[in-house]
């Protein structure tokens, strides 16, 4: 469990953290999303005590940790770029908060082989981080990092550095990991396809300031503002409302489209539109348009759908929503 | 733009036209001299008692300046790259001073300083020689070697960042713990190449360190100082030559030296 109360902290005129408040559950995967420059970096810098706070505190299981330094917190932190320690073989590496703290040899030796065996790392241990992809040495400093028994596990853009197969792959693995070993785990991203792929819950953050918390779902379908809404998940404007691109129906008769309108409350009406082109991504197909107002809108339908319609760039067709439609409850 | 093979030929013929009439016909002409009379000739030249003691107060100077430069440097190097503070800029350009500074007006300033009508003239006058003694050319040689483990450390501090010192923290290490297994670790090539630079000035400098040593043989001459008065004042071309080649032997053996004990931390 992690709390953090009031926290602020500026950068000369720039805040970083402006009045941040959040409870991070015991075995909790937690991600902190939002744009660079949000504060969500900062914020774990903080948890860590990497970084110091103006003002607030941290609480770490019950225990305040305000301004006490990273040593003494019982956190393990991995870093975006890896933080190899290049000059140590992965054994090393992995072994070196055990050693800071004096454990018998044979306890070490047990724990880093372990270790490796579950970051899929045994029989690389006398290589060096330079001879390891990016991958692996993420995975290599994750076990660096747990290696101590943290606490809580905190890790910064984890796979920002990485390319986007290794990216989903390791995501998946973190959150296997994540079941097996319980640990308290919070992790900053940029990316909501990444963290509604992996965390439990997820905390949308913008200008050192946090909007929402809760469980993916709730954010996706029941967005405090348009900010998280357009956040996480995609957005389109129709009819002067945000809504999910997902959830507009396109149809070719006009007098079917507006019947259909009138069964969904609160409906953002009807908007003709003209269509630019029809892009085919496997499953989904995404279809280009122009509103009648000159604006443009993209809409997500599957392939099924689109071969029904069978439309063609040029062809004039009809926009609504399905139903009533995931909107921002405020602003 | 592509050269032609005859072009590409003729530039590297050039290069090694230049390289060799610059560096390796002195060079060799020098062991080739040395050499000459038999291997029992050079001994015996080295082996005088002048040479021994220039051999021994030159490696007395390598071994005072090179840990203070190590310590220094480091320590300059941290505070340059990590540090905030003002003057800055001024500490940058004085680490760079001897650099720009003649050595030979080194000595001088560092006779104005010490010597017996100097600042610091109380030492001398109290019977501390620092100026026509050991401590002023030890002073010199720190003066001129200054630079050369900063401008090393400093941009490996750079590359290095502070990721890893952080991910030391995390992992408990306390800044003492973290300093000895990270940060120093990592800038050992930088500190290598710097303590190769400082060993072969201190070994070669010879403006600073004439103008504040006495020049008596056997007692206040380096190698380099003893290479210059067998060549000048004593005739003896010989045994410049075989002092000369001493010199050379003493810079490639700090070489070997410290890639073997880079090799044994061996990494990356």
């Amino acid at each position: 469990m992690i709390t953090v109360t009031g926290a602020r902290k500026s950068y000369g005129a720039f805040a970083a953290l402006d009045g941040v408040s959040i409870d991070i559950p015991a075995g909790s995967l937690t991600a902190l999303l939002g744009p660079s420059g949000s504060g969500k970096s900062t914020l774990l810098r903080s948890v860590a005590g990497l970084e110091g706070l103006d003002e607030g505190s941290v609480v770490i299981n019950g225990k305040d940790v305000t301004g006490i330094p990273p040593q003494q917190r019982g956190i393990g932190f991995v870093f975006q770029h890896y933080a190899a320690f290049k000059h140590m073989t992965v054994r090393d590496n992995v072994a070196f908060g055990l050693r800071i703290r004096r454990r018998p040899k044979t306890e070490i030796a047990r724990k880093v082989d372990e270790l490796l065996e579950i970051v899929g790392l045994a029989g690389f241990q006398h290589r060096y981080p330079a001879q390891l992809s990016g991958g692996q040495r993420q995975r290599m400093a994750l076990a660096r990092a747990l290696a101590v028994d943290p606490e809580v596990l905190l890790l910064d853009e984890p796979f920002g550095a990485l390319d986007a197969q290794v990216r989903a792959d390791l995501r998946r693995w973190l959150r296997r990991l994540h079941d097996e070993v319980h640990v308290t785990t919070v992790l900053v991203t940029h990316d909501q396809e990444e963290a509604l792929d992996v965390a439990d819950r997820i905390a949308v953050l913008n200008k050192g300031r946090i909007e929402q918390v809760g469980d993916p779902q709730a954010l996706y379908d029941r967005p405090a503002n348009d900010f998280v809404m357009s956040f996480l998940g995609q957005v389109a404007h129709l009819g002067g409302r945000l809504v999910r691109p997902h959830d507009i129906v396109l149809s070719r008769d006009r007098a079917e489209a507006y019947a259909a309108d009138a069964r969904v409350t609160g409906s953002p009406g009807v908007v003709s539109a003209q269509v630019d082109r029809i892009v085919r991504l496997g499953f989904e197909v995404r279809v280009e348009l122009t509103s009648e107002e000159g604006s443009r809108l993209e809409v997500q339908t599957t392939r099924g759908t689109a071969d029904e319609l069978a439309l063609l760039p040029g062809e004039t067709v009809f926009a609504r929503v399905a139903h009533p439609v995931a909107e921002a409850l405020a602003g | 733009m592509r050269t032609s093979t005859s072009a590409r030929w003729s530039l590297r013929l050039l290069a090694l036209a230049y390289l060799t009439a610059l560096l390796a016909v002195p060079v060799v002409l020098i062991l080739w001299r040395t050499f000459e009379l038999g291997l029992g000739a050079f001994l015996a030249s080295v082996q005088t008692p002048a040479a021994i003691s220039a051999l021994n107060l030159s490696l007395f100077i390598v071994a005072v300046v090179v840990p203070l430069n190590v310590v220094f440097g480091i320590v300059t190097a941290l505070a340059l790259v990590r540090g905030r503070f003002r003057g800055k800029g001024l500490l940058q350009a004085v680490v760079d001073l001897p650099f720009a500074v003649s050595p030979v007006v080194v000595g001088v300033s560092l006779i104005l300083l010490w010597g017996a009508g100097g600042w610091f003239g109380a030492l001398d006058r109290a019977g501390f020689k620092v100026i026509f003694g050991v401590p002023g050319m030890v002073l010199a040689t720190l003066f001129v070697t200054l630079p050369f483990v900063v401008r090393e450390v400093e941009p490996v501090l750079h590359e290095i960042g502070t990721d890893q010192e952080q991910a030391a923290a995390t992992l408990g290490a306390n800044g003492w713990q973290t300093f000895w297994r990270i940060t120093l670790p990592a800038l050992r090539w930088g500190l290598t190449y710097g303590v190769v630079l400082t060993v072969a000035r201190a070994l070669g400098e010879f403006g600073a360190v004439i103008m504040v040593s006495s020049g008596f043989a056997g007692v206040s001459q380096t190698l380099t100082l003893l290479v210059h008065s067998r060549y000048v004042d004593d005739q003896n071309t010989y045994g410049a030559y075989a002092a000369a080649t001493l010199l050379m032997g003493l810079a490639v053996l700090t070489l070997l030296l410290m890639s073997v004990l880079n090799r044994t931390r061996r990494t990356t």
